[in-house]
This record gives C-alpha cells, sequence and structure tokens, in this order.
C-alpha cells in the first residue's frame, strides 16, 4: 500500500442550474489570454448534446484515454512507438472547428461609422485570423439549454444503443446540465502520452500541471485525454488545461469554479487512495466494473492501517484530518451517491457527479406520474430522464448503482417531506435504501444546506516542506512565464541565477521520510 | 581576407559557434520558447501530407550529409566502397529523399502562406526559414545533375574535394583552398545550407535538438514532490 492524497471535487448535478457562473469566472482567471479565447478549463454542457468539443465523448472518433491490449493497460492513440511516430502529424488531434473559432465584435464601428439612415452594427470578427464572420456556426455551449434540432444533439454518445427517437418528441424530451473540468486522474492519460515529459501529477495533492517551460508541442496530451480538457494555446504553442486553481488550494481556499457556483453544488475535498493498485484496478476487464474499481481504489481514512501508512508515506496530519472530514469521502463512499464521469476511459477521473432527480412537478400536480405513498414524490421509474443514459455517462452502463444513488436522493426528501410536514419520522423509506437516519441527516447537512465549511474541507499546503528554501522565496516573484525566477535547473546554468539557498537559520523538523527528492520520481 | 576565405574558411565557426552556443543560451535563459511551435489546431489534411514526407526527407538528408561528408575517405575505401560507388549512391539516396522533402516542403510552404488562419498566426521567421530550407533544399536539387554529369565523365574530385573540406573544418584546420575548383552551384549550397545552422536558434528549429527518444523508455505515469526528505 501506497497512500496518496488527491484533492477531488464533486458536483451535485441535481442543484445544477446551467448559469455557467464556474465557467466565466474561470475564464476571466485563466484562459482571457491571446492563444486560448477558444479554450475553456470549465464549461457547462446540455445534456443531450454532442458538447464541447463536438462529439468529445466519442473515443471511436479521438481515441482518447486507455484500452486493454491482451490484459494491459495502453494509450488508446497506440503504444509508445506510435506515439512517436505520429509526431510529425497527430491523427488524432482536434482542431479549432471542433471547439469553435473564437470572434469577437466590431464595437469600434459603432462609434466611428458617420452618421447614416442604417444604424451601425457590430459584425463579429474571428480573433484567429481577424476576417469578418459572416455567421457564427458554433460555440461553447451552442447546445445551451437544448439548443438546435434533436438530429444534431441526439447524436450523443450516451444514448448508446438506447432507442432514442422517442426522445426527439417534445412530450418525452429531457435534459440536465454536465459542468466539466479537468477530472485530475489518478491514471491520467495526458502525463502517460507527453512525449517529453512535461505533464505531471503533484504528488501531495495529485493535481496534474504541464511544466511551461518543457512542454515542446509535440500536442499529443491534447487528443489523449478523453474529456478533451487538455488544451493547445496557439500563441504560445504549450499546452494548457485546468490547474485546479493550485495557488488558491495551497492556501486552502476552493477553486475558483466551486467558490463562484451559485447553487452550492461543488464540494472540494481530499481523498486518500493507494497508488500501488492504480493499474489493476484501471485494468479490470468489464468496463462495468470500473465504478467499483475505483471505489475500491480509495482508502479509508479512519482505518488506523491507512493512518500508520499514509504519515509513513510522509501525508501530513492536516491532510489527514481534511481526508477525515472530506465531503467527497461522504458522498462517494459512504452514501454512494456520487459517479465518476465515464469511468470506461480508465483514467481513474478525481471529479465525481451526483446525478439529477430531473423533476416533474407538473406531472405530479395532473396526477400524471405514480407516486410513493406520500402522494408527493415521484417513483424513481416515473423520472423523465431515462437511467439508461446516466448509466452511460455515470457507470458505463451499469444501471443498478445509479437507481440507488436517484433512490436514496429521493428517500432523503421523503424523509424530510414527512419530517416537516407530518411531523413524523419516516424511517420505512430509508431502510428500503439502506440508509440510517444519522446519515440522512447528515446527507441532508451536506446536500441540502451545504454550507461553505462542510462543501468545502482543504487543508493547505506545507511550503516549509517545498523544495525551495522557503526563507528565499519569499518575496520572489509568482507565477511566471520566461526564465525570471522559474529555471529548470539553477545548478547547471549558464548565467548567474538567483541563490535560492540560504544557510538554514532554524533548525527545521522535516518528516517527509517516502518523499524522493527527484523531479520524475516514477511509479 | 578574401571573399572566398571568409564564406568557407570563417563562417563555418560562425555558423558552428552561433548554432551551439545559440541554442545553449535560448535553452538557458528561453526555454518557454523551446518548442515545435505545431500549427495543427487550424490545419490537419495539409500537414499530414506535408510534414510526414518533409520530416522523413529531411532527416534522412540530414543523416545522409553527416555520415557521406564526415566518415573518412579511408573508412570509404576500407569498407570496400570506391568513390565512384559512393558518389552513386548520394546520388540516388539524395534525389528519393530530397524529393520525398521538396514535394512537402512545398505543401508545408503553400499552407503556411495561403491558409489564412495558419498565415495570420506565422512569425517572420516560421515563414523566412522555411522559405530558407526550400531554397538550399531546391538548390541541392541542382547540384545532384551536375554531379550525375560527374558520374557520366567518371570524375569524383568534386564530392571528395567536398567531404575533405568539411573534415578540414571539423578538425579546425580549415583549408578554404580545397573547394577552389568545386563548382559555384556547390558553393552556393554550402553558404545556404551553412547558414541554415546559424539560423537555427533563432527560428522553430530548436525542438529538433528534443527529439524525445526518451519516451521509449520512460514509465507512463511521471509525479513531481515539492517535499524533500532532509538536508
Amino acid at each position: 500500500m501506497k497512500v496518496r492524497a488527491n484533492f477531488s471535487l464533486v458536483f451535485n448535478l441535481d442543484k445544477c442550474i446551467g448559469c455557467h457562473t464556474c465557467s466565466v469566472t474561470c475564464k476571466n482567471v485563466w484562459t482571457n489570454r491571446k492563444g486560448v479565447e477558444y479554450a475553456w478549463f470549465n464549461n457547462v454542457e446540455s445534456k443531450p448534446g454532442i458538447g464541447y468539443p463536438k462529439n468529445w465523448e466519442d473515443q471511436e472518433q479521438w481515441n482518447g484515454g486507455w484500452e486493454l491490449v491482451n490484459g494491459e493497460l495502453q494509450l488508446k492513440s497506440g503504444n509508445r512507438r506510435t506515439i512517436l511516430k505520429n509526431i510529425f502529424q497527430n491523427p488524432n488531434m482536434p482542431t479549432i472547428d471542433d471547439y469553435y473559432e473564437p470572434f469577437t465584435f466590431d464595437y469600434a464601428h459603432l462609434q466611428n461609422t458617420p452618421l447614416s439612415e442604417a444604424t451601425p452594427t457590430a459584425q463579429p470578427r474571428s480573433l484567429i485570423d481577424g476576417h469578418r464572420m459572416e455567421k457564427i456556426e458554433w460555440g461553447p455551449n451552442w447546445e445551451d439549454d437544448m439548443g438546435g434540432p434533436f438530429k444534431q444533439r441526439g447524436a450523443d454518445k450516451n444514448f448508446g444503443d438506447m432507442e432514442k427517437q422517442v426522445y426527439a418528441e417534445f412530450e418525452q424530451s429531457f435534459m440536465m446540465y454536465l459542468p466539466r473540468m479537468c477530472n485530475h486522474c489518478a491514471n491520467p492519460s495526458c502525463v502517460a502520452a507527453c512525449p517529453s515529459g512535461s505533464l505531471y501529477k503533484r504528488e501531495e495533492d495529485g493535481i496534474v500541471l504541464v511544466d511551461q517551460d518543457k512542454c515542446r508541442s509535440w500536442r499529443m496530451c491534447i487528443s489523449a485525454c478523453p474529456y478533451k480538457k487538455m488544451f493547445y494555446n496557439w500563441e504560445s504553442g504549450k499546452a494548457e488545461k485546468c490547474t485546479g486553481c493550485y495557488p488558491r488550494v495551497e492556501s486552502g481556499l476552493p477553486t475558483v469554479c466551486s467558490e463562484s457556483c451559485v447553487g452550492r453544488i461543488r464540494y472540494n475535498g481530499v481523498m486518500l487512495y493507494d497508488a500501488d493498485r492504480i493499474s489493476e484496478l484501471a485494468s479490470v476487464e468489464n468496463e462495468q466494473d470500473l465504478y467499483q474499481a475505483q471505489l475500491d481504489l480509495f482508502l479509508d481514512p479512519n482505518d488506523p492501517d491507512v493512518i500508520a501508512q499514509a504519515k509513513a508515506d510522509g501525508i501530513p496530519e492536516s491532510w489527514l484530518e481534511a481526508a477525515q472530514q472530506s465531503p467527497i469521502y461522504k458522498l462517494i463512499k459512504d452514501w454512494k451517491v456520487a459517479f465518476p464521469l465515464h469511468p470506461e476511459f480508465r483514467t481513474l477521473p478525481m471529479v465525481w457527479y451526483v446525478p439529477p432527480l430531473s423533476p416533474v412537478q407538473s406531472q405530479i400536480d395532473q396526477g400524471n406520474l405514480e407516486t410513493a405513498p406520500d402522494g408527493v414524490i415521484p417513483k424513481i421509474e416515473t423520472l423523465r430522464m431515462p437511467i439508461k443514459y446516466l448509466a452511460n455517462m455515470f457507470t458505463a452502463g451499469k444501471e443498478e448503482p445509479v437507481i440507488l444513488a436517484l433512490k436514496r436522493l429521493i428517500a432523503m426528501r421523503s424523509f424530510y417531506r414527512s419530517l416537516n410536514v407530518e411531523n413524523k419520522t419516516d424511517l420505512a423509506v430509508l431502510e428500503e435504501v439502506g440508509l440510517s437516519e444519522s446519515q440522512v441527516r447528515e446527507m441532508y447537512r451536506y446536500m441540502a444546506i451545504a454550507n461553505y465549511e462542510d462543501r468545502f474541507v482543504i487543508p493547505t499546503s506545507h511550503e516549509e516542506l517545498r523544495q525551495e528554501d522557503f526563507h528565499s522565496f519569499q518575496g520572489q516573484n509568482g507565477f511566471t512565464f520566461g526564465n525570471d525566477g522559474c529555471s529548470i535547473s539553477p545548478e547547471a546554468s549558464l548565467f548567474p541565477d538567483r541563490r535560492k539557498k540560504t544557510e538554514d537559520i532554524l533548525q527545521f523538523v522535516r518528516y517527509h521520510p517516502a518523499a524522493k527528492r527527484s523531479d520524475g520520481e516514477k511509479v | 581576407m578574401n571573399l572566398s576565405n571568409m564564406i568557407f574558411g570563417v563562417y563555418p565557426y560562425i555558423a558552428l559557434t552561433t548554432f551551439i552556443l545559440g541554442s545553449l543560451i535560448r535553452f538557458d535563459r528561453e526555454q518557454y520558447t523551446w518548442k515545435a511551435d505545431s500549427s495543427q489546431l487550424f490545419e490537419k489534411e495539409q500537414l499530414r501530407k506535408g510534414s510526414i514526407l518533409f520530416h522523413i526527407g529531411i532527416l534522412a538528408l540530414f543523416f545522409g550529409h553527416f555520415a557521406g561528408l564526415v566518415t573518412p575517405h579511408t573508412v570509404f575505401l576500407g569498407l570496400g566502397i570506391s568513390d565512384m560507388v559512393h558518389q552513386i549512391i548520394a546520388i540516388l539516396l539524395g534525389a528519393v529523399f530530397g524529393l520525398f522533402c521538396m514535394m512537402g516542403g512545398v505543401i508545408l510552404w503553400r499552407r503556411r502562406m495561403f491558409n489564412p488562419r495558419v498565415r495570420a498566426n506565422s512569425r517572420f521567421m516560421d515563414i523566412f526559414i522555411l522559405d530558407w530550407i526550400l531554397v538550399t533544399l531546391a538548390v541541392g536539387l541542382i547540384t545532384i545533375m551536375f554531379s550525375i554529369i560527374h558520374v557520366i565523365g567518371g570524375d569524383a574530385s568534386t564530392m571528395v574535394a567536398l567531404a575533405d573540406w568539411v573534415q578540414s573544418i571539423l578538425a579546425l584546420n580549415p583549408d578554404y583552398h580545397l573547394l577552389d575548383n568545386v563548382g559555384f552551384i556547390y558553393k552556393l549550397h554550402l553558404f545556404l545550407g551553412m547558414s541554415v545552422f546559424f539560423l537555427f536558434p533563432f527560428s522553430r528549429l530548436v525542438h529538433v535538438w528534443s527529439a524525445p527518444l526518451g519516451y521509449m523508455f520512460r514509465p507512463y505515469q511521471l509525479v513531481r514532490t515539492k517535499f524533500v526528505k532532509s538536508r
């Protein structure tokens, strides 16, 4: 057993209202620059839909993620030799039109036009080559709230082999929101595909980052990520991705997308997992077992053996405490109401989702739907959204876990309805779904009330354990491009570099026995 | 100092020094700019056709030139390869891979000049270095015709002179007189080719240094730690 901590997230889709506040805050912080205008580290898709970039879920088209070859994990885009062979051109790489052509509007024209009969208009212009675009054909949320014909949206891979034509009818239609960001996977295929080794996973919090100095624009990560959350900055020629807002997370703050979420749907916390079992569990034969496999990857932060091993592996005390109070652990492991997005990609994603209930209040009011004995809360079988569709998204098609999760969400409502309306505790409804009263009360606290301090349990990073001497690090510039303060190997520099080591004035207690001092510790 | 000495006695060292020192300094100080600078995001089909041909061609040409010019004369003779056979091999391989490279290069050039997205985002150096390589290549292909005439005339002296000159440069014993009887077209090709080395550190060509062969032997996952054990 090798214990590692991962900064993880859960999104409660049941409460997502599709307002895109997460996307906009993220864009304003991270991608409001030339070269990444088209890139949305966080975006919200309306499902069913083909998403952003177009049809990203279809790995027959993009060859992202992993596959099993003779029982061994291999990148779906090919073995190492194939990847190097494709370095002159990547056959799986999306082009800008698969995302959308970034545009602005000719605002100056509104003020500069001489007096005329007709009102001047601000026409769209491409941000790529500046040409005047006749018509904007696609955008980052083109299918927002069921935009576009079903014929187009219905190409959604999550329908699988379902008979989907019925959902084209207005009466049968359904929709949900799917906010997406980098999953900071435990078995990231972007890292595995990077020929120059510039992508890496941080040991201390599991955030996956691109070393901007080491990236050589071989662009294999762009196609290898099955979620299409690696982006090519066409101005800098480097890969960029969601940073997990690491400067905030290091200070114990939630990511900006989580902080700004008006629906309080986002949870941030720590998960402990067994790094020694990654490849074993990512390569279980049956795709439908991958959800369970990843549940098995997570370790119980209250287990004395796990705690002992975690300490031996150098996980700080504050991180263990955070793992024990992790809202993520409760949602994923205790209540089993959260699921990984497309576990069949075998990347072991660390952003999980509580499936939505798709309420149908007006249908109930009209008496069109079968309800539970209370006459108010609908039975799961009557929900608008086909279970199969959700299962294709979250469990590679296995319906039972998704049904149980939805039943638990309904049971929570039922319980609290009887408590608040009829002033009695209806334990029968809980028994049916295997929840105790204390569990459902906690679920209510975390999911219905969702207070800030319950949603976000983020330990600060331990900068005092950093490689750089923190006394000399103090007062340095922060995140920069170029050569100031970010030199890769100060020991081997051609020119005098800023001294990054000072004499130790204090004696520090360093307790990180397992960590190896290397830039690329091998796993 | 005459022009000949300037170009074939001094310039090789200027070019090589710039090539090596320039690369080192750029790698050390401006690694953020060290990249292949792919434009595949904008255009895929032409790149696929052009880039593969171009790269196969130019890599084969580089290693062909290297093997043919730097290997000592005696080694070839020892292997039983006469100057004439050597020259015929050079002509055949040079023609085949030169044409590969030219076809690919022209596709890439057309793409870079006429695809509005690629053009709009090309830096001056991107276009300049591609032009320069293509002109060098074109002149190199023209020299093949002269070499064929040499073969027909049973004369390998030009090839031997070129190899001797390259080796004299690398041995730090430059002798531009070795090129006295070499035709102008060869000299033009030499100048253009040396200039590619001169321009190398200032262009996207630096990505050649970073050919990621280590990927073949690397574990899939990379984990970095911030923490140090002790000091």
